[in-house]
């Protein structure tokens, strides 16, 4: 099937199978910054933004984002969107292997935009949806929270 | 895993959604997919067509008509949890689209793929029987409306039959004595229930179990005693009286029924029903 979207600010046309997963679309075309993991929802590594959303790479098609806009951690990396996010993540070592800082970047930048001054209970339920098998989970959280501070002028 | 190969079409209207269907060997109806896509990358299931509804403009948002809400069945969770009209008169719905799994898939899920999906742990179905919905249905035989009371059969399974789909929620706005109560003992937020709770208390209440049974089940008995006046300790011991428990991976019957207990008690404390 042939789809376009608007990829990272670029409009890209690609042709698809219908059964291929966004995630593996992105993959395909060299944006490997999102990751595959469960393959079921589970773990978060595929979150990607579509329409401004965050949402699961894998629970998407890419036939079904035909026609929107969809941001990955690529995007957002160049844009300097997530910055401060990267940096406060590399300072406080909020990350081990990395499997799952695409996925908790997009999703800790998702909730800065909602919630601009979240406590940590807050944090911790926004990522609840991102599993980080090397259980940094803490180091996480503290790098969200002075991000939080520091965008909300401190 | 990555799902069988199948065929796609993205139809705009519901009359062209369910003409497909008929004309398919095997197909489903796509909505978020936050279920189903799982299902086929898990190879659960394998269906020759996915029938895209997501652009059917027909099928979303909100809307008063009269006195009742009217809820389009693509509605996603993340619209309904900011919807107006849903704060104002289905409070319910609100407090129970915080525990519909996590930000990611809410953005996605919607209202009418959990009631079709009928999962027998999931909040939306309990909230659609405690707030006396109607569900209307269309497919190849016309339209027809299903009171929620009748919706729900069992473990995934619901009153749709081949290829009719769920196209709105219709609910009465509640009278105003008519206050809501919800509570869910999960094991991480977002999770599936362990055992979770959807009432409407007021002059004819409805308590509504989900997670406890193969179906969102009242607490009849319960819900009488409530009637009657009957202290808050007393409803609480009434909580899974004539209700067939079933357990899970998460707890056996008993810990269920101690968990329904509990959360009553509870919401009924959060009411100021003592």
């Amino acid at each position: 099937m042939k789809i376009a979207m608007t990829l990272n600010g670029e409009t890209i046309e690609a042709e698809v199978e219908p059964r291929q997963s966004l995630v593996d679309f992105l993959r395909g075309l060299g944006l490997t910054g999102t990751h595959s993991g469960c393959e079921h929802g589970v773990c978060g590594a595929c979150s990607v933004r579509v329409g401004g959303q965050v949402v699961r790479g894998c629970l998407m098609l890419a036939v079904q984002a035909d026609g929107l806009t969809v941001d990955t951690v690529e995007g957002l990396s160049q844009s300097g969107e997530i910055a401060d996010l990267q940096a406060a993540f590399h300072r406080l070592n909020a990350l081990q292997c990395g499997f799952c800082t695409a996925g908790m970047l997009l999703t800790a930048q998702d909730i800065l935009a909602t919630n601009p001054v979240p406590s940590r209970a807050d944090i911790r339920e926004h990522l609840s949806g991102n599993y980080c098998r090397c259980t940094g989970y803490q180091a996480i959280v503290d790098a969200v929270a002075e991000v939080a501070v520091e965008r909300s002028g401190g | 895993m990555k799902p069988p190969a199948f065929h796609y079409v993205r139809p705009e209207t519901v009359a062209e959604a369910v003409a497909a269907h008929a004309a398919a060997g095997d197909a489903r109806y796509l909505a978020g997919g936050q279920s189903l896509l799982a299902t086929l990358n898990l190879r659960l299931d394998s269906p020759d067509l996915l029938i895209d509804i997501s652009r059917i403009a027909a099928l979303r948002g909100v809307r008063r008509e009269g006195d009742q809400i009217v809820i389009g069945a693509m509605t996603r969770h993340v619209e309904i949890a900011a919807d107006p009209l849903v704060s104002r008169y289905l409070p319910l719905l609100v407090q129970a689209v915080g525990h519909v799994a996590h930000p990611a898939i809410r953005n996605r899920g919607t209202i009418g793929g959990s009631l079709a999906l009928a999962d027998p742990a999931a909040e939306m179905p309990a909230c659609a029987l405690a707030l006396s919905a109607n569900l209307e249905v269309a497919g190849p035989r016309g339209t027809r409306t299903v009171a929620a009371d009748d919706f729900f059969r069992g473990t995934y399974q619901t009153a749709l039959t081949e290829g009719e789909m769920l196209t709105a929620i219709v609910i009465p706005i509640p009278d105003s004595p008519a206050r809501p109560g919800f509570a869910e003992l999960a094991r991480r937020k977002g999770d599936y229930a362990m055992t979770g709770l959807a009432m409407m208390a007021g002059p004819a209440p409805r308590i509504v179990w989900f997670a406890l049974s193969d179906r969102p089940v009242r607490a009849l008995r319960a819900e009488a005693a409530l009637v009657e006046g009957k202290g808050a300790a007393i409803v609480a011991d009434l909580a899974t009286a004539g209700i067939f428990v079933t357990g899970d991976q998460n707890a056996s019957p008993d810990v269920k029924r101690h968990y329904a207990r509990v959360l009553l008690a509870r919401a009924l404390k959060d009411l100021g029903l003592s």
